[in-house]
């Protein structure tokens, strides 16, 4: 879902550096969770349907309020509903909207293999860009927070946009303006941050959450979807939110240094048979007629 | 004068050229996929996606020759001790010193390990290979399997690829005679008598 009015900073399965990088000052934008004040009233989710023209899709029902196990290639802005006990016994929702956490350093575009399919614009978006992708869910394997979702049909990747086409005529994502709490914001990085901690303190000050605290986890370079949560100490509980979520280092390994071992490897092996042919030559057949095996 | 001898016969050749055509899409296909630098290969095959669609199927039937093989060679390529002891001496073959070697049967050692190698890194491959191709039948909790599953994959791919590389280039530019003997499936008893005596005596009775 590309946007022209967006310049593009990273790109995936590009060799060298990118046209135009750092031509222009970079603005990284952020959305703001807020999960203390989320309700679950799916707000987003319809908004995020609505916007990007998603089709249909069945529910689920499991005897509580998720209506899905997890986003899909359709689907991709969840409210994950997690019934918590808290330390007197007594049961609270911690609710927390998952989609795509636009990582500033991201394990999908790392991994994927094909040239533009995976960009990142120079405010931090991270967009796919159906029409290069192969199909190969190198991006599934990459991302630590399970969001790529591959359409078997299409044989293409989808997940949020951060509805890259609105952010670039300056609108707000979708799923912002439906929020009807305010639980959501959207920003620069910098005043998102601010406005996360200031709110983190008011929760630990005034509200008794003693471990409140904002989610932008260095590991993959802190992210451009940023929580506040109740207990900081303890992101799994919002529905298998990482604590500390990385790129798998075999992902790592496996696009840098075997990259180049392997790539040494094959160059030695061309050059190494091409010297012993020019030191060794061909074999000889003793009494054979020419060099031919046939007679 | 036909006194030629039949080394492969077209079973065996047939088999060969499977495998060789299938390995060869795989591995292009494969590099295209490995490197931005060699993304261009899937362009000229078609295609990023169409290589890709491809890849894992033309794979499927590559393994599936490897098996074909395993079953008809089988016997030829079990390593004996007499191989070891021209595998101690390999210094000499590849000088080019080949009086120098004790005889040997049907394959040398290098041919069987050549074959040990495209066996055991196809199962990997193969295992590895499912395992991208249906990254979301693995559950989330058992996602290390997938990050394992493509550092293997390359690396097993890698080994082939060394493997390959030495294979083709003895076969075509080393040992004259061998790239022939693989598409008409014959030799002369010269280049049986001198490149494997003991399989020349075993057929002939000479
Ligand atoms: C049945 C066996 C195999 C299956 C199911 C399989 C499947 C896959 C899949 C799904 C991918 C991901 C992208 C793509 O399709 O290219 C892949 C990548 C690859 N495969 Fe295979 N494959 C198999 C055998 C092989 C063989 C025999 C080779 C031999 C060289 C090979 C070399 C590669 C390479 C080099 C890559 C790219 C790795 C990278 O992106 O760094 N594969 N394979
Ligand atoms: S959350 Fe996953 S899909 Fe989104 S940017 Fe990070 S790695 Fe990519
Ligand atoms: S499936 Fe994912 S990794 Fe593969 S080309 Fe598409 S976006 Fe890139």
């Amino acid at each position: 879902m590309s946007t022209g009015a967006l310049r593009i900073q990273r790109a995936s399965g590009h060799a060298g550096p990118i046209p135009g990088e750092d031509t222009q000052r970079r603005m990284q934008v952020a959305k703001l969770i807020d999960t203390t004040t989320c309700i679950g009233c799916k707000a987003c989710e319809v908004a995020c349907l609505e916007w990007n023209d998603l089709t249909f899709r069945d529910t689920v029902f499991e005897n509580s309020y998720q209506t899905m196990p997890e986003t899909a290639w359709n689907y991709w802005n969840l409210i994950k509903f997690n019934e918590h006990e808290r330390d007197d016994g007594s049961m609270m929702f911690l609710m927390r909207k998952d989609q795509c956490m636009h990582c500033a350093d991201p394990g999908c575009l790392a991994a994927c293999p094909a040239e533009n399919a995976i960009v990142q614009y120079q405010n931090g978006i991270v967009d796919f860009q159906q029409e290069y992708c192969i199909g190969c869910q190198y991006c599934v394997t990459g991302c630590p927070f399970n969001i790529p979702k591959f359409n078997s049909q299409t044989k293409k990747v989808f997940k949020c946009t951060l509805c890259s086409d609105r952010v670039g005529q300056g609108l707000e994502p979708a799923c912002i303006k439906a929020c009807p709490t305010g639980c959501l914001h959207f920003g620069t990085k910098d005043d998102m941050k601010e406005l996360a901690e200031t709110r983190a303190q008011q929760l630990r000050d005034h509200s008794g959450y003693a471990h409140a605290g904002v989610y932008d986890p260095p590991g993959v370079g802190g992210t451009g979807v940023i929580y506040v949560l109740h207990d900081i100490t303890n992101p799994e509980a919002y529905g298998g939110l990482p604590s500390n979520p990385r790129v798998p280092w075999t992902v790592r390994i496996w696009k840098g240094p075997l990259k180049w071992l392997g790539n040494l490897a094959m160059i030695g092996g061309l050059i190494g048979v091409t010297m012993h042919y020019l030191r060794y030559g061909p074999k000889h057949v003793d009494g054979g007629t020419g060099e031919g095996g046939r007679p | 004068m036909n006194d030629a001898i039949l080394r492969y016969n077209l079973v065996e050749r047939v088999m060969h050229w499977i495998s060789a055509i299938t390995y060869c899409y795989v591995l292009l296909t494969g590099l295209a996929f490995y490197s931005p630098h060699l993304y261009w290969i899937a362009t000229l095959l078609g295609g990023a996606p169409t290589s890709r669609y491809w890849h894992p199927w033309v794979a499927l039937v590559f393994t599936a020759v490897l098996f074909w093989m395993l079953r008809v060679w089988l016997g030829d390529m079990r390593i004996t001790p007499q191989d070891r002891v021209w595998g101690d001496a390999v210094g000499h073959y590849i000088r080019n010193e080949d009086e120098d070697l004790p005889p040997i049967d049907r394959f040398n050692i290098g041919q069987k390990y050549f074959f040990w190698a495209m066996l055991y890194s196809g199962i990997v491959l193969v295992l590895t290979g499912l395992v991208l191709w249906f990254p979301e039948l693995i559950p989330w909790s058992l996602r290390s399997f997938r990050y394992v599953a493509v550092l293997l994959h390359v690396a097993a791919a890698l080994i082939s690829i060394g493997a390959f590389i030495i294979h083709v280039y003895m076969g075509t530019a080393v040992v004259r005679g061998g790239f022939t003997s693989i598409i008409r499936g014959e030799v002369s008893p010269a280049w049986a008598r001198t490149h494997h005596r003991l399989w020349y005596h075993r057929v002939t009775g000479r």
